[in-house]
């Protein structure tokens, strides 16, 4: 494997900024420290203006590989991956079969073998996330699942949820919720408010999302066992999370991208491109998602990734998947939209996600020598637009087709291996 | 005007305009051979992917009337049960050479997604809740000729506010001629919030019932008792419906309006039909001269309108 140095940036972990190159060799940083003199045979990474950190680690994506390979596969998932400079991807498991066996666990571990960035798995809670009986969690764990989830519908039931906790408190791995009480929430597509009521959409209360943190805060109590709240998304879930860890409960949470940058009132185009799950909210529901992200009630932020293809989104509105894609544009985003250092972006984008993944001893920093060099590179100041077109995921739904973002990925190096450079996927 | 998607997109003057058209299109109706050459040539395509016998028939009387080519696509006899999306659907109309498409969908929005894949024109027939505008526009030309005017009438809107989309484009149609609007309705079947909307909620319907000018009627749907939102039909009617009784205590120059289909013996007792102040029927008949105004504004000349003579020479009824 190649040597490369990684010049004239900035370094940025956990334990702040510093002006460094550096050196990278057999997948492992060798050195750490000013003006590094590149030795012939040795790439060069030009890192001018740039902050140098540890490679972002998403808890959320939807890779759809197996069953739905028209909209992403891994391969082309890892591709948008490292492009928005990301160096690890946790795969969800509601793929078609869903990930709740050694079988396809192993299955999307192996084509992750091939792809731009580490990929790792989450296991199902339930056989066929049908919310009914347990899935082999120990099993899976064996192959190293940290994170288990029936993403796309919480666990519906109480009782096997708290069964669930139970059972996963000796294995070493979190359980993570969609949070989404199911009866109150049949038939939405939309968040219920005043523009559900205005576009004569069938709306899903803010109530839907919250009562089930409330019970799972409930159940974490009871159990012990951590807990991850997967995409919270409106002000109630915030405090509730906020209060609990307050409490000493072992709970974390993330937040979405689009939940703190967009706004129901994008429906009123109905263009399904704005269509996701947990929906988009009110204004007042984006400023205490932002807040939590500022306050440390949310821990990370996580992509919900979820491509579908074009003619899925040429739909009626309640007839369209939900889901958009996130993988490319989450740096941006955080940099453009969210008044934070670049410290407190990459906590939440990197050190602080490979935690609850379970990813901290290669993944998250720190930037030393002897760590493996899986590093993201980006210039926090350039401007660009999103073009659909030119996304890597063979996917076209981004909501944020030709808005201008801050803050562009130059180079990602996975396990020392460049994986882009300037900008470019180089496989 | 290139189409006609909502209400709000007309404001007051474009639905006066409208009205003004109206009025000479009802003359035409009158005539013994009620068909006039204005729209020779053009093509207006019925989308339909809802059952609705009553919109479809009145936009295609609408659009013979005005001499132009008519076809139906209807969901049962086409390739939507075969899979095909509805972009594709749209581009394969479009590249027949048609002029107009007059959208019908259960899905709300459907005719805003329909305008932005064709040039043709598109009128908005009815989509999921949301918007129903030549109802509206309808509505507000009958009580108009009863009236003079809607400036200042009082005008009470019964039932499912929630599941209607002939509520939201009359609320808006109706405001925005200067009416006061009330809605009456169980609590579960308003929507779940009014912020914005220019209505007021009346109590009951028996509290506000002797103070209104207009007293419109929605449809109930049966299936809204399934769904935990009505305790019973009789119970509706007890509280909601326009009995006999309730009738008695409305203002002799009221109007009892319903978009139909009714039911009979839930909204709206059989004899109320009957009474003089009942307009329903003439909602029917301006229906289609709304539509042909609608057609004529989006796909005539756009000159001020001079009437094309008859097709045919025929006597005055």
């Amino acid at each position: 494997m190649s040597a490369l140095v990684i010049r004239g940036g900035v370094v940025v972990d956990a334990s702040g900024r510093r002006r460094a190159d550096v050196a990278v060799r057999g997948g492992v940083i060798t050195a750490v420290e000013p003006d590094i003199e590149p030795g012939s045979g040795v790439v060069v990474l030009d890192a001018s203006g740039c902050i140098v950190g540890p490679g972002l680690v998403d808890l959320h994506t939807h890779l759809r590989e197996p069953g739905r390979e028209e909209a992403e596969t891994v391969e082309t998932g890892s591709r948008a991956a490292v492009l928005g400079g990301y160096t690890a991807v946790v795969a969800m498991p509601n793929t078609e079969p869903p990930i709740d066996c050694a079988a396809v666990a192993s299955q999307v571990l192996e084509l992750g073998r091939s792809a731009l960035c580490d990929v790792r798995v989450a296991g199902a809670i339930t056989v066929g996330r049908c919310g009914v009986q347990l899935a082999p969690m120990a099993e899976l764990a064996e192959l190293g699942v940290k994170l288990f989830t029936d993403d796309g519908t919480g666990v519906q039931d109480a009782r096997l949820m708290r069964r669930a906790l139970e059972y996963a408190s000796v294995l070493g791995i979190t359980l993570a919720q969609h949070c989404e009480e199911g009866a109150l929430a049949q038939g939405g597509h939309m968040h219920e408010g005043a523009w559900s009521s205005r576009l004569g959409i069938a709306g899903i209360p803010a109530e839907a999302e919250e009562l089930m943190v409330m019970r799972d805060i409930a159940l974490c109590r009871l159990t012990g066992a951590p807990m991850h709240f997967l995409h919270l998304s409106t002000a109630g879930s915030v405090a509730m999370v906020r209060a609990a860890k307050a409490q000493g409960l072992p709970v974390t949470a993330e937040a979405a991208p689009h939940h703190f940058t967009l706004t129901d009132a994008l429906v009123a185009s109905f263009d399904p491109v704005f269509k996701v799950n947990p929906p988009l909210r009110p204004s007042a529901d984006v400023e205490a998602v932002r807040r939590g992200l500022a306050d440390g009630a949310i821990d990370a932020i996580a992509t919900d990734h979820a491509p579908h293809a074009q003619e899925t989104k040429e739909a009626p509105w309640d007839e369209a998947p939900p889901g958009m894609l996130g993988l490319e544009t989450a740096l941006a985003l955080a940099i453009t939209e969210l008044d934070l250092e670049v410290e407190q972006v990459l906590a939440l984008l990197s050190w602080q996600p490979a935690v609850i993944a379970g990813l901290s001893s290669t993944h998250g920093g720190p930037v030393v020598g002897g760590r493996a060099a899986n590093l993201v590179v980006f210039d926090p100041s350039e401007r660009w637009t999103v073009d659909p077109a030119a996304l890597a995921s063979k996917a076209r739904n981004t909501p944020y087709a030709g808005r201008t973002l801050t803050g562009r990925v130059r180079h990602t190096v996975r396990a020392g291996e460049p994986v882009v450079v300037g900008g470019v996927a180089q496989r | 005007m290139k189409h006609l998607l909502s209400i709000d997109d007309l404001g007051p003057a474009g639905i006066e305009e409208i009205l003004r058209v109206t009025d000479s299109f009802v003359e035409v109706s009158e005539r013994a051979i009620p068909k006039v050459p204005a729209l020779r040539g053009k093509t207006v395509v019925s989308l339909f992917y809802e059952d609705s016998t009553r919109t479809r028939l009145s936009f295609e009387t609408a659009a013979k009337r005005l001499s132009a080519d008519t076809m139906t696509f209807s969901v049962s006899s086409s390739s939507v049960n075969k899979g095909e999306s509805l972009r594709d659907t749209v581009e394969t109309i479009e590249a027949m050479g048609i002029d107009a498409v007059v959208v019908r969908h259960r899905s709300a929005g459907v005719p805003w997604r329909v305008a932005g894949w064709m040039q043709a024109s598109v009128i908005n027939a009815g989509d999921g809740w949301h918007e129903h505008p030549t109802q509206a526009l309808l509505d507000c030309y009958t009580i108009r000729s009863r009236r003079g005017s809607l400036q200042g009438l009082r005008i009470g809107i019964v039932g499912d506010i929630k599941h209607s989309r002939v509520a939201r484009s009359d609320i808006a149609a109706f405001a925005a001629l200067g009416a006061s609007v009330s809605v009456i309705a169980p609590p579960t079947l308003l929507p779940p919030s009014l912020d914005g909307w220019p209505v007021q909620v009346a109590p009951s319907l028996d509290a506000i019932l002797p103070d209104l000018d207009v007293v419109y009627l929605l449809r109930l749907q049966r299936e809204r008792m399934t769904e935990a939102l009505i305790p019973s039909l009789r119970e509706y009617r007890a509280c909601y419906g326009l009995t006999a009784s309730r009738l008695a205590r409305l203002d002799p120059d009221a109007l009892v309006m319903h978009p139909g289909p009714m039911n009979r013996g839930v909204e709206i007792d059989a004899e109320v039909t009957d009474d003089p102040r009942s307009v329903i029927t003439a909602q029917v008949a301006n229906g289609v001269a709304v539509r042909m105004a609608v057609l004529y504004l989006i796909l005539g000349s756009g000159a001020e309108l001079r009437l094309p003579e008859p097709v045919l020479s025929g006597t005055r009824a």
